[in-house]
Formats: structure tokens, sequence, C-alpha cells
């Protein structure tokens, strides 16, 4: 009810284009709802990193909201090389490790193939290749549940299952229906007449694709790589089941050391860990900007 | 801009500037034909396949009809699940699509830190659900969390512990999900909100509409397509909730926040009833179809109109 008193409100003056409506009580309004939406945001981050910075003492107290006394980066150091998942105290730091083992290849080959059919389904006619596309965006919808127990019994039989090229290749399957339709999207936009010129000049299909397309794509692929890293990155289920106990990702990981300890748990430590976890897509985020929400308006499908 | 980049129907004109054929074209396509029959055909009729089966620990090869769909509907979790998914699913898409226009239509007002306000509002959406859930499991521990601290305050009676309270558990999820989710809404509704025409506005104040009359008759008809996308997105990730229901409660307290990925996954690798979770995800797969078809069949429709013109 609010909102809409406020709405109303600005209406008594007049906003000029280009220039900022004056500080009435209605603008008041919308900063103020703006601000404390932004509180509701920051919230959980801010207690994410007081928490990391505290020791057990001060986390005792039961304060969630107050500033740390003694500030420290132990807990960040503990949860880094030390934390425990069941008899295993290593740290998160191998689950980093692994993460990083698994999402640069399944970035790269899943944009690789992403940009191949993207290319092949806007220049080129191949039959069944219109059916095939469809039946890839229909598979972005599909709950992955209904794929998995196959999936893990074909992948047995290939004795890829619980390795490193068989979480790769789970990655790059599952990531083809939103990587080809953005690069199908984005070829779309590309004059056909470039195409043909090349044509003429003799150019075959590998040699246009790699000498003309793929380096016209950089903005893309930039797109696709935010897009990749983070949802790979982030991904819990996948690595679970099929990444095998020797290569499991740091959200799996942390999942573990925060939801199977016995004995006191260290919220700070906790806390260290889930930031450590969230760094990398926060940072890809961050420095992103445009480019991210681009990804997800590109990416609506996938969900 | 989100409705332009979803798959619709290939128009014409794409058949015309396509003329040429390759060995080369074929050959690149090997990849994305194997995986589309594979992984997207073949593993759905494997999994249907199995579900009217009688395996258990290993697949057997028998035919019992529809026995483990009416198991799975005799089974008390799965049902209570499905229960709690569509809870979630009401509140969680409700609170992501109201917050989110809001959001957005707030931004919209020329506000000075435009940009910073964008992305505090769009940052949980880049962490993952796992990290999510941890978050909010701890904020909402009642020994050291919001209830501790306000209790601290003065105030000893205060009681906020529905993270272990079997009633209102779902509902913690429901905010950890809408605090991670609803920057998205908000992302895509603005995009939208950027393509309406301006002079629009300018019209309607002449005609003295008040501005809240102008985002609700005017402004909302106009997002139709942005709130579709917004929809389907929330929707899908309704029926794929799984990670931050492991993270912050793993179904607790009890059966209190179990969800269907989660019944899944648990029987197939936990309780060995491989023909029981089979019947489960091809359940879901036509709860995805059923969401699916209207959307799509309006976008078949709308690309045909548009094509007439």
């Amino acid at each position: 009810m609010n909102t809409t008193a406020v709405l109303t409100n600005t209406t008594t003056q007049a906003p000029t284009l280009r220039k900022r409506p004056a500080l009435t009580p209605a603008r008041i309004g919308v900063y103020g709802l703006l601000i404390s939406s932004a509180a509701f945001f920051l919230i959980p981050l801010y207690v994410m990193i007081t928490t990391s910075l505290k020791p057990m003492e001060e986390i005792r107290l039961g304060n969630l909201f107050a500033l740390p006394m003694h500030a420290s980066f132990d807990a960040w150091v503990q949860a880094w090389s030390s934390a425990c998942t069941g008899l295993n105290c290593e740290g998160i730091q191998v689950g980093f490790w692994n993460s990083v083992k698994i999402v640069l290849p399944s970035t790269a080959i899943s944009i690789f193939f992403g940009a191949l059919n993207g290319y092949a389904l806007s220049f080129w006619r191949v039959k069944w290749a219109g059916w095939l596309f469809g039946i890839l965006m229909f598979g972005a919808f599909v709950p992955y549940q209904v794929m998995i127990y196959p999936l893990v019994r074909t992948l047995a039989n290939m004795h890829l299952f619980g390795t490193l090229p068989g979480i790769i290749l789970i990655h790059t399957v599952f990531g083809m229906p939103v990587m080809t339709l953005l690069f199908r999207n984005y070829y779309a936009g590309v004059p056909v007449e470039l195409f043909k010129a090349a044509r003429i000049d003799g150019g075959g299909f590998w040699r246009i694709f790699f000498q003309l397309m793929l380096p016209m794509s950089l903005p893309i692929i930039a797109v696709a790589v935010i897009m990749q890293l983070t949802a790979i990155w982030n991904d819990f289920l996948f690595g679970l089941v099929f990444a095998g106990r020797e290569n499991l990702p740091m959200t799996v990981q942390l999942n573990n050391v925060i939801n199977s300890t016995t004995g006191e748990r260290l919220y700070n430590v906790n806390m260290a860990a889930t930031i450590l976890t969230s760094l990398v897509p926060l940072t890809i985020y961050l420095l992103s900007g445009r480019w991210f929400v681009r990804g997800i308006s590109a990416g609506a499908v996938k969900g | 801009m989100a409705s332009t980049t979803l798959p619709g129907p290939s128009p014409r004109a794409a058949r015309a500037r396509r003329p040429w054929r390759s060995l080369g074209a074929q050959i690149a396509l090997l990849p994305m034909a194997a995986t589309v029959l594979f992984v997207y055909v073949g593993t759905l009729l494997w999994s249907m396949r199995i579900s009217v089966s009688s395996s258990k620990v290993f697949p057997r090869d028998d035919f019992i009809g529809l026995t483990q769909y009416q198991r799975l509907f005799e089974t008390e979790r799965w049902n209570i699940s499905l229960n709690h998914l569509v809870i979630f699913g009401v509140l969680f898409i409700g609170a992501c699509l109201i917050l989110g226009f809001l959001l957005a239509v707030f931004l919209d007002q020329r506000v000075r830190g435009e940009d910073v306000l964008r992305t505090i509002f769009l940052y949980p959406y880049a962490m993952s659900f796992v990290a999510t859930g941890l978050v909010w499991q701890w904020m909402l521990n009642p020994q050291l969390g919001i209830q501790a601290t306000v209790r601290a305050m003065g105030f000893p009676d205060f009681k906020f512990e529905w993270i272990v309270d079997q009633n209102m558990v779902l509902y913690t999820i429901v905010i950890a999900a809408v605090w991670q989710a609803s920057g998205l809404v908000m992302a895509v509704l603005l995009a939208g909100l950027r393509g309406v025409d301006e002079s629009l506005w300018h019209a309607a104040r002449i005609d003295g509409v008040p501005r809240w009359r102008y985002y609700l008759s005017i402004v909302m008809p106009q997002l139709t397509p942005a709130f579709g996308t917004a929809f389907v997105l929330l929707s899908i990730s309704v029926v794929k909730v799984f990670d931050v229901v492991v993270a912050m409660t793993q179904g607790g307290p009890g059966d209190a926040s179990e969800v269907p990925a989660k019944f899944i996954m648990d029987n197939l690798f936990n309780r060995a009833n491989i023909g029981l979770a089979s019947a489960a995800s091809t359940v879901m797969l036509l709860t995805v179809l059923a969401l699916l078809l209207p959307w799509w069949y309006a976008r078949a429709v709308q690309a045909r109109k548009e094509g007439q013109r």
C-alpha cells in the first residue's frame, strides 16, 4: 500500500527528461525502499564476513551482527588448509583445485562445441539439424534426475564414472543446449554476405569457422566464459554424483565440511569456507558487470 | 531482450540463408547428434523403461506395468515432498515476481547509484545454492543466530526458530531461495522496462493517469514476455530444487522439508530403489512438460501472428 502511495505522489511533480527529479517525500520513499532492500540483500554477506573473522569465544556470545572485537584471518587459514571432511583434514583447498581442474576444461570444451554447433546450424544446411536443435532445447528443461541413473551406468561401462574426464564430459553435455543457443543467436546476426564472400574465396567449412567466425565471436565468447565458469563452479549435483571421491568439487566439499562435522561446530571456519567457495563466482560477477546480465538473459532457457 | 534470445520457431528467412551443404558441417554436428540421441532421448527412454520394471538395487528387465507409480503415490514421503513443492513453488515464484518487479520499477525511477544497487540485488544469484543454504542455516540457527541476537538485545522471549520447527522450516527455504533469485527477476524485468516507450508515460500524464496506474495498466501488459521468461525460469528451478535443501536442512527436521529431487536422489543412491526413483523422475519430467507446453504453444502462436504481418 505504501508503495502505491509513493508512486502516486511522484505524479504531482514534473519529471523532466534526463534530469533527476527533485528530492520530494515520494523520492525519499523510493530511496527508502531501495535501501532497505539493499540491506536485506547485503546482511547475509555481512554476517558471513564478520563471523569468519571472529574467534569462537566471540561467536558464542550470540551477537550475530556485532563487528568482530579481535578480527583475524585464522579461520580462513584453517578453512583453506586444515578443515576436516570425515577423517580427511586437508582443508577446502583440495576442493578448490579439483574445481579448477573441472571448470577450466569443461568451460573450454563446452564453448568450443557451442560455437561449432551454432555456426553449423546458422550457415549450413544439414538434414535433421532443425529437429536435433529442437530436442536439444527441450533437453535444457528436463529435470536432471531423470537422466542421472542411466548416465551413471553408461559412464561406468565406459570406465569414466568417478573420473575427471567423466565429470568434464557431463558438464560439456549439459552445457551444450545453452551454449549452442547462445552462438546460434549470435551468428544469426552476422550478415550472410560476409559468409558468402568467404565461400566465393574458396573457404571450406572448417576454414571459415576457425579463421573468420571464431575471431569474430570474441564478445559472445566472453559472455559464454562468464556463464560457464559461474555455472560449473556452482554446480553441486553433478559433482556429487559423477566426480568421484578424488575429484569432489569445492561446493560438494564445502557441504561435507559443514554438514558432517562431529563435535563442536566451528562456525567461523564454516563461514570462511563458504566465502572462499563463493569468491570465484563473486569475483567474476563483480568484474564482468553488464556482461553477466547479458549471459543471464541469453541463458534464460537454462534455469 | 530476454525474449528475443529464446528459441522460437525458426523464421522462414533462415532457410534461404543456409543454401550450403558440406560434409564438414555434417561431421561437425555429430557430437551434438550423439548428445541429443544418447543423453537427451536415450536416458529418458531408459528411465521410463526402468520405471515399469521391478528394479531395486539392480535394474531388471521384467515388466510390471504401473505398479511402481502406484507404490510411489502410496509412499507418504513422496506425497509430502510433492505437497512441499507446491507450497514452496507458489510462495517462491510469487515472492520473487513481486519483489523483482518492485525492485525493477523503483530502480527505473532514475535513482542515484543505480549501478551499485543493481549489483547488490543480483550478487546472490552469482553464488551457489549450497553457499546460500549454508549462510541462511547459520543466520537462522536458534542458538547463535538471529533469535539469540534479538534476545541479547533485551527481548528474552523472542522466538524465531523456524529452521528447527517442522511446520515452519519450509518457509526458511523460501526466504533463502527468494534472497538468491529475486535479483534475477529484477534483471529480466528491468531489461523489459527499458524497452517500454517513454512517450507513453508523457501521454498518460497529460491524461492525468497516476504513476502507479501507469505501471499497472500500461507497463505491466507490455512486460508480459519478460514476466513469462521469469516465470518459466523460476518454475524450472522449483522443480529442480535440491542443493539449497541439502545444504540448509537436509530435508529435515524429519521429512518437514523433503522435496521430490531429493527423494529421487535418496532412492537412487541410498535406498536402492531404482524402479521407484525412476517412476518419480518420470513424474517430474511430465510436470515440467505440462508447464512448458502452454508456454511454447503461446510463443509459436505469437510467432505465427508476427510472421503474417
